[in-house]
């Protein structure tokens, strides 16, 4: 038993990279947005599932598949803030009206993007695993897939972090995220922004979808655990800080390979949760998240 | 004859018309109605319930809860549990008692959360329930899911009617009581409302356990309509976000708003099942996101719009017949 601890805590690790991944593109959207965007599971979803069309369809490597679906999703997240959140925005009396607005109708588009989406695939699992070759690394057998999904999410990860803080762009999109208003005043054309950041979290979601693909068998109700596990790894980290989603889906993903692998697979949703309890209670802010 | 001035002066005696109408209509409805009727015409008391509860804590405090369908899946488990114990009387109030316990802890640790952090909290508290008791449920009986014995449909709506009844009623005198201005003053100014002498924690904690009574005895009633259920079915996230939809969509700055909401959406989800079988995800999906668009204040609050638009079209039918007579002569 104990001896597999090393094991699980380096998968844990590997697989938190994804976790961190999904949790970044949410935290852009509540953060910069103010839309708790619980449809960020079904864009996970999606991403799975156009891998898997691309790679049998099209003969398209499932690595290079980001490069059409990432921009695809992104024109779609663009696209939803610049109509539908937008317009729930401007009609909205407050911003706490409009965070209930905006969750409502992320979770009528929830519907609607799993229907469209069986109608396409059906409801049954499809057989998408690649990259299963097996390498041994410090005695511990590793999956390829382990590795490159980390390796990529780890890479992105560092990429939009680097693109918030020290590009023009990032920093234009980091002021709106603290006041729309004075960025606006600023010459911020923050309209555009907000839509760039839930593009850019919709696009996150997809190339997370594409690496969860390669490692287990995808089917399009998938989504909602990925929502959930988001929202958790997000709270934890600290809504808005995208440093914070990364650490704590590291940290996630370390526990929910100890709890599948030592104690019960059901649990590992309550497990979660009861992390999520204590550090609410604790820390309501988040691991690196501002007080 | 001025309609609108016999509307004015005999406004309260209307209003109590048209309640018992409603519920003489509802009262009679299985004399006339055939099963399928009645069953929906249950399922829509239910929304009732679910969403005036709701509305009494979260419309009028601002912190919106996700959990509705955690207390009514511990009442529909209550009932699975239960029925072969107790009488089905009895059941409605441990269930309602059982969503109220339940309510009381997570109301402490989680009423301390602002804004969103509280949607979040109550929106994976549901997921948290139904997996705990899908785990338990397999240790203890080693199985998923459980019978639940059949109730007359008859004897069922008219128990859901009086949980209406009972729910409508005390969220009305919950509203007129001190109680619900110290809610309404929370929703206003948390700050002021502790300040001005409000034991903010303690009326939060009370009046989300109260609403988690009345939906937990909402599960019990419905649980003999679904034959059998598992952990899915009972605390399904659908259940969630109805009764949040039902009153924003009818308002909540007036009672009746919740109300008319879950007439209206009660009825659409029931007769859009029927219809569209597998469509109904899609349909159900594209009304909520066109109502929150559209209607972001609910239909009640469109009264007052439609009124002005109503007021200007008269007068402007009025001026134009001046303008015609003053064209003749």
């Amino acid at each position: 038993m104990i001896e597999r601890v090393p094991q699980l805590i380096m998968y844990g690790i590997l697989q938190g990279g994804v976790y961190g991944l999904l949790a970044m593109g949410l935290t852009l959207q509540y953060g910069v947005c103010r839309v708790l965007n619980i449809t960020h599971g079904e864009f996970v979803m999606l991403g799975a599932m156009l891998t898997y069309t691309l790679y049998t369809g099209f003969d398209i490597n499932p690595l290079l598949a980001p490069v059409i679906i990432g921009p695809l999703l992104f024109a779609v997240g663009f696209l939803l803030q610049l109509t539908l959140f937008k317009g729930l925005k401007d009609r909205a009396p407050s911003l706490p009206a409009f965070e209930g607005n905006a969750l409502l109708a992320a979770f009528g588009l929830m519907y609607i993007i799993i229907y469209v989406a069986q109608i396409r695939w059906g409801a049954t699992a499809v057989p998408s695993r690649y990259l299963t070759d097996k390498i041994s690394f410090l005695g511990m057998d590793l999956f390829v897939n382990q590795i490159v999904t980390f390796v990529v999410a780890a890479v992105l990860g560092v990429a939009v972090y680097l693109f918030l803080t020290r590009s023009r762009l990032g920093r234009a999109i980091r002021a709106t995220a603290e006041d729309p208003a004075t960025a606006g005043l600023m010459g911020v054309n923050t309209k555009m922004v907000l839509a760039l950041a839930f593009g850019l979290g919709a696009l996150l979601a997809g190339v997370a979808g594409t690496l969860i693909s390669t490692k287990v068998q995808v089917r399009t109700n998938i989504g909602f655990s990925n929502t959930v596990i988001a929202l958790i790894v997000v709270v934890l980290g600290g809504l808005g800080s995208v440093p914070g989603s990364f650490v704590a889906g590291i940290l996630i993903g370390i526990v929910s390979m100890l709890v599948v692998g030592l104690w019960e697979p059901v649990l590992t949703v309550p497990v979660y949760y009861a992390i999520l309890m204590i550090l609410l209670l604790v820390r309501p802010a988040g691991i690196l998240g501002k007080k | 004859m001025d309609i609108a001035r016999l509307f004015g002066t005999h406004r309260k005696w209307l209003l109590v018309g048209l309640v018992v109408f409603i519920l003489a209509f509802v009262v009679t409805f299985p004399l006339y109605a055939v099963t399928y009727d009645v069953r929906v015409l249950t399922t829509v008391l239910m929304y009732v319930v679910m969403a005036v509860s709701w509305a009494m804590f979260s419309g009028t405090t601002g912190y919106m809860s996700l959990a509705p369908a955690a207390f009514l899946g511990v009442g529909i488990y209550s009932v699975a549990l239960l029925q072969n114990s107790l009488p089905f009387p009895l059941i409605i109030l441990v269930g309602g008692l059982v969503a109220f316990a339940f309510a009381l802890p997570v109301g402490l640790v989680t009423l301390r959360l602002k804004g969103i952090y509280f949607a979040i909290f109550t929106f994976g508290l549901v997921v948290f329930t139904s997996e705990i008791v899908q785990y338990l449920e397999t240790k203890l009986w080693g199985k998923h899911g459980q019978a639940i014995l059949p109730i007359d449909n008859q004897i069922l709506l008219y128990v859901m009617l009086g949980l209406a009844v009972v729910t409508v009623l005390a969220v009305y005198f919950i509203r007129r009581s001190r109680y619900g201005l110290a809610l309404t003053s929370i929703g206003g100014n948390e700050e002021a409302a502790e300040h001005m002498g409000v034991n903010t924690t303690m009326v939060k904690v009370l009046f989300f356990a109260v609403s988690a009574f009345f939906m937990g005895a909402a599960g019990v009633v419905t649980a003999p309509t679904l034959l059998y259920i598992n952990a899915n079915i009972a605390f399904s996230l659908f259940y969630s976000f109805m009764p949040i939809l039902m009153a924003v969509f009818g308002g909540m700055a007036e009672l009746y708003g919740p109300v008319v909401g879950a007439v209206v959406f009660g009825y659409l989800e029931t007769t859009l099942r029927a219809q569209l079988h597998s469509y109904f995800m899609l349909g159900f999906g594209i009304i909520l996101v066109l109502v929150i668009l559209f209607l972001p204040n609910g239909i009640v609050g469109l009264v007052p719009t439609v009124q002005d638009k109503l007021r200007g079209l008269m007068q402007r039918i009025r001026k134009g017949g001046e303008a015609e007579q003053h064209a003749n002569t």
